[in-house]
């Protein structure tokens, strides 16, 4: 993996902000002093009276957004997931959800990858809150290629949309030549007819390199990229549920509320397997390393292939 | 303005207080004093102030209003009936299930409404960032926002407040409805938010103290802000929560309460006696 390249979504965010830009003047960048972070500074830097920061007030920029969209601007409202989905919740439930505006959330430091400044940042639980929003776009990444091609799938669709970046340079897996992007659809990215893995985020490289030491011991793992968490591809998650039988979800966030109950629901609906959640198990992160984090919380190729093999077994005997 | 033109809009601001009485009335639920409290700025606002064209609701240079305090939607709603954006009948609709009149006011079913807002605090944002956008256009667009005085105790209101005069927003007008009551009381006594003309003014706004329930007074304040280059004004009204209604004048009681039959009856008789009068003075 020494030779793999890696990229930190969150700059995969400011780079594909400029690239809209100088086509799009309608496209603005609202941060809250965060701006070295979210790396809407090289926007910035590059487009100043573009970029408005807020300062540290997080509620009123969301409100400034909602207000900027209806002007015909399609602002992007920049800040840390903790505090875009947390904090401001209830201002994007009410002042962006529930009026429809085109407005798109940049959420970065997302997850326990945030590493060293701890729990009170590693927010595990944005999906939950996002996904519960009727009408909200719920998008993460898996890297460089995926994230610059969502920010620019989220700015030519209409309607609000909660994009989630993280912090921690991850390996690039798609081909920025051939990969397309398809807001709602999930990505097959390795075929497999005993079990499926579903991931998103940096776990879609984990979930291909656990398929991988998974295969040297005869499971033929199936694995799904599901970059859009709302709305899901729930027709790919049934066609997985229907033809290996067995689902292993795998997220960088709680176990309750994300990309797992989300699978969950859908195949308990219409055609119920067995899922085994692999996340944040209902508790908080702590300070630390980021990938020393990732490996301890489980978030990894080693823990995803460890609850892949025992639930093969139990599952198919 | 004239004392005919004055006339006028007293006997509009009255057929839009009838009309939040007739509203809540037949929702059997709202909020009439704080949207009696401003009947006479919803007036001024869409029948003097406002570049707006009732028959294109959506017009891009119109100028944009925001109900910060949402739940006085009845208030705002009269206003923008009697101003022709949809047929007056309709206000007898307030609440009631497949009607466009909600509880808090929707942008995207009431024609004329420009933000929904509900949860207080909010719409002074949205504002802001209209505001924003208007001056990043180089538009003429002017930008109003009414907030009540309770609301001013959530924090978002100050942040906003910051924002607008950080970015210089000299096109944006923030009214706060100074009735004195809230829903727990009178506002000295629940949370003082006071002296509000300090902390505006502390927080770069050009303060224009006015009776926001005169119609001369709500004239020259107007005025007075659009002269301000530089800074947003804050128009700080004096109001009477429940105006125009005995019963409902500066009592707490009537924040979100809906009359009954009764008094229903007794506060159209006094709006229609009041509005004769407009009448007979105009007559003369």
């Amino acid at each position: 993996m020494a030779d793999v390249k890696k990229v930190a979504t969150r700059d995969s965010y400011g780079a594909a902000l400029v690239e809209l830009a100088a086509e799009h003047p309608e496209l603005v960048v609202l941060d809250a002093d965060l701006a070295e972070a979210t790396k809407t500074i090289v926007f910035k830097k590059a487009y100043p009276d573009r970029h408005f920061d807020c300062g540290i007030a997080e509620a009123n920029m969301i409100g400034v957004a909602a207000g900027l969209s209806t002007m015909g601007y399609v602002p992007f409202a920049s800040s840390f997931a903790m505090f875009a989905a947390g904090r401001a919740f209830e201002q994007v439930r009410n002042t962006l959800g529930y009026p429809e505006c085109n407005v798109k959330i940049g959420a970065t430091h997302a997850g326990i990858s945030v590493g060293e400044d701890g729990a009170s940042h590693q927010c595990c639980e944005d999906f939950a809150l996002m996904r519960s929003i009727p009408g909200m776009t719920v998008i993460c990444p898996a890297d460089d290629v995926e994230a610059k091609a969502a920010v620019k799938a989220a700015f030519a669709m209409q309607g609000p949309v909660y994009l989630r970046f993280g912090r921690l340079a991850v390996p690039v897996v798609n081909d920025e030549a051939t990969y397309k992007f398809e807001i709602g659809k999930g990505v097959t990215l390795r075929d497999g007819k005993d079990v499926t893995i579903i991931a998103n985020g940096l776990l879609v490289a984990e979930a291909l390199n656990a398929a991988e030491q998974l295969a040297a011991e005869g499971i033929d793992a199936r694995v799904i990229n599901i970059h859009t968490i709302k709305p899901l591809d729930t027709g790919l998650v049934l066609k997985a549920a229907r033809e290996t039988g067995l689902i292993i979800t795998a997220e960088e966030h709680n176990i309750i509320g994300g990309l797992g109950e989300a699978v969950c629901s859908a195949v308990a609906e219409s055609c119920p397997v067995p899922v085994r959640r692999v996340g944040v198990n209902d508790e908080y992160g702590h300070s630390g390393p980021a990938v020393k984090l990732l490996e301890q919380f489980g978030l990894c190729a080693a823990n995803i292939a460890a609850v892949t093999r025992k639930a093969v077994k139990e599952v198919k005997g | 303005m004239t004392n005919l033109e004055k006339n006028q809009l007293q006997q509009i601001a009255c057929k839009v207080r009838m009309g939040v009485i007739e509203g809540t009335h037949a929702a059997k639920a709202g909020h009439p004093g704080g949207s009696l409290s401003a009947a006479d700025v919803f007036t001024w606002l869409y029948f003097k102030e406002m570049n707006i064209d009732p028959a294109n609701p959506r017009w891009e240079d119109r100028d944009r209003f925001v109900l910060s305090k949402g739940h006085t939607a009845p208030g705002l709603y009269a206003a923008l009936a009697h101003r022709g954006f949809f047929p007056v009948e309709d206000l007898l609709t307030l609440r009631h299930i497949g009607s466009h009149l909600q509880g808090h006011p929707n942008r995207n079913m009431t024609p004329g409404v420009d933000m929904s807002t509900g949860s207080l605090g909010q719409g002074i944002s949205t504002a802001c960032g209209m505001a924003l956008g208007a001056k990043k256009l180089g538009k003429t667009t002017r930008v109003y926002t009414l907030l009540g005085d309770g609301e001013i105790q959530e924090g978002q209101v100050w942040e906003a407040m910051m924002f607008a005069a950080h970015y210089k927003l000299d096109n944006l007008v923030v009214i706060i409805d100074n009735n004195g009551l809230q829903i727990d009381g009178r506002i000295a006594d629940v949370m003082s938010p006071y002296p509000i003309d300090k902390k505006a003014e502390a927080f770069g706004f050009e303060v224009i103290p006015c009776d926001g329930n005169d119609f001369d007074a709500l004239e020259a304040a107007f005025a007075k802000a659009r002269t301000v280059k530089g800074k947003p004004s804050c128009i700080l009204m004096t109001t009477l929560k429940g105006k125009g209604v005995s019963f409902m004048e500066d009592q707490v009681g009537w924040h979100g309460k809906a009359p009954n039959d009764e008094q229903y009856a007794q506060a159209m008789a006094e709006l229609n006696a009041q509005l004769a009068e407009l009448e007979v003075q105009s007559n003369g």
